[in-house]
């Protein structure tokens, strides 16, 4: 560990710094999305979502090489697969009359296949195993600035709509009967949680995205008896899973993914080990 | 006397389904309170739902307080049953009390007078010694006022009440009753239950609903005997067979 510190330290190891730095930024993010996708019940929304990103690449790579479009980046690529991917399924959701899960099912797959497809026609080398198991020591400085902003994009709605939020989260009925536009505030809340997880796939890639969006937060709710706490939490807690899973990723020469999956899962049996407990004891 | 709620010649049916409810004419003055009857899949649920404008006739009209039941919501507390609800989200009682001063407020938090508001509901519903209070660690009965309180906070002149005495205990019950009493002299209350216990007490209207709906003022309900009713099953059901033969309808002859 005292090594770990060490060589956080030394001047040639930047990366590792914007490792940890993007660790600190994305909590934010992570926290208040990660508790709406568990209260929300929207974690399988957010699987498909994450796949679908893939598809986007897959097609941004394709026409930046193939069309020499050069302002194709995958990055944009994923971001309008992601956004597209999720308000489809709201859309469905809200108006539609097909099984949810069906449609679900559907798009992670159909996702998935396109990228894939679009990848093995795209010359040149392609990192794809970047996009499904995630590289966080390959982050930019751009990356930190574009996590800054997501943050706000995320951060300050749910400052301002924070009852409304949580009626909706409690209770989608009522709160509609109350005049809060829930249609509206749940689409917006897939294009958010969209963004999220693009940008979290360059932490844990798109197979784990779905472990940071939920352990973090159902771990806090094991603690927790309010929406903001869980999210204030949830935050803590994600910074605290993805700096531990670093560090031990980096000790053990074990990719920092994984790695910071099971530190956060450990973590979440603990949790949930504590609230059987103190139910129990409290009966 | 004007109507509150007043549905002339309704129909209603899912896209593909049969008719759930058919030709309904219902009025219910202003200040009657009314208790909803009728079997699982009767189309009681159905009925609630259009009168809070979630869901929309495929034919006919509805007016509450004169007005659409969506331009009438504000004038509408509305109370679901609550396991229906997420039972483990994270929210205190009082956070759920002040949801029905929402409407109040479109940006920014809610205001000292919001909160005095909401603990007067929560008192009267008997659950302001809960407020801090996850609503999660609730029994069934306590979380069932506390969504009364909620009702209550939107300042409402109508109450639906969707199976409030499902799932709570006897003893709850009886205390859950007296509260509705106290509300009945207030405002409007309808009431949906397969426990026709609710019937015998200070109701004016008995609104059976079985794809057609008929109404029934409370004096001329008294096929059964109330007490039996109240513990016995089996009488629920056969009061309710021959409510429906009054009615005129299919199950007539059953």
């Amino acid at each position: 560990m005292i090594d770990f510190l060490h060589t956080l330290a030394s001047p040639e190891m930047f990366f590792l710094r914007c490792a940890m730095i993007f660790g600190l930024l994305s909590s934010v993010t992570v926290g208040i999305i990660g508790t709406m996708v568990v209260t929300r019940r929207i974690s399988s929304i957010a699987g498909a979502v994450s796949h679908a990103a893939l598809g986007g690449v897959g097609a941004a790579l394709f026409l930046q090489r193939v069309c020499q479009l050069e302002w194709c980046s995958p990055m944009l690529g994923a971001v309008a697969g992601a956004v597209a991917t999720a308000l489809l399924i709201g859309c469905v959701n809200l108006f539609g009359r097909e099984r949810e899960d069906t449609v679900i099912a559907v798009m992670w797959a159909m996702g998935m296949s396109v990228g894939l497809l679009f990848l093995d026609r795209t010359p040149g080398y392609v990192d794809w195993q970047g996009y499904l198991f995630g590289n966080i020591l390959l982050l930019t400085e751009q990356d930190l600035w574009m996590t800054l902003l997501l943050d706000a994009v995320v951060l300050i709605p749910t400052i301002l709509f924070y009852n409304q939020i949580l009626a909706m989260s409690f209770d989608g009925t009522f709160a509609e009967l109350r005049g809060v536009r829930v249609r509206v505030i749940y689409l917006a809340l897939l294009a958010m949680t969209a963004l999220a997880i693009v940008l979290l796939i360059n932490v844990v890639g798109i197979i784990l995205v779905i472990a940071l969006l939920t352990l973090p937060a159902a771990t806090a709710g094991c603690f927790t008896r309010h929406l903001w706490s869980m999210m204030a939490l949830g935050s803590v807690l994600s910074w605290l899973f993805v700096t531990g899973g670093l560090a031990f990723s980096y000790c053990y020469r074990l990719p920092s993914g994984p790695a910071i999956t099971l530190v956060a899962a450990v973590v979440y049996v603990g949790g949930l080990g504590f609230a059987a407990w103190r139910g129990r004891r409290n009966r | 006397m004007s109507s509150a709620i007043e549905i002339k010649d309704l129909c209603f049916n899912y896209e593909t389904s049969s008719p759930i409810l058919e030709h309904v004419n219902l009025a219910v003055a202003d200040g009657q309170s009314g208790c909803i009857v009728g079997p699982n899949g009767g189309g009681k649920s159905t009925l609630l739902k259009l009168m809070l404008g979630v869901l929309q006739p495929s034919s006919g009209a509805i007016l509450v307080f004169g007005k659409s039941p969506v331009e009438a919501r504000a004038m509408i507390g509305y109370m679901p049953q609550y396991h229906a609800l997420d039972p483990a989200f994270p929210v205190t009682v009082l956070e759920v009390a002040l949801m029905g001063r929402l409407h109040r407020r479109f940006l920014g938090r809610f205001t000292a007078a919001d909160r005095a508001a909401a603990m007067e509901v929560l008192e009267e519903t008997g659950t302001a010694a809960l407020a801090k209070r996850s609503f999660a660690s609730l029994s069934g009965g306590q979380r069932q006022r506390v969504l009364i309180a909620r009702a209550l906070a939107c300042d409402p002149r109508l109450l639906l009440l969707d199976e409030p005495t499902a799932n709570i205990d006897p003893g709850a019950e009886e205390q859950f009753y007296g509260t509705l009493d106290v509300l009945r002299k207030r405002m409007m209350v309808l009431t949906v239950s397969h426990d026709l216990g609710f019937v015998n007490r200070e109701v004016d209207l008995v609104i059976c609903v079985n794809r057609q709906v008929s109404v029934h003022s409370a004096g001329s309900f008294n096929a059964a005997d109330a007490d039996q009713v109240y513990h016995h099953k089996v009488n629920l059901i056969r009061h309710n067979h021959s409510c429906f033969c009054n009615c005129g309808g299919e199950e007539a002859h059953k």
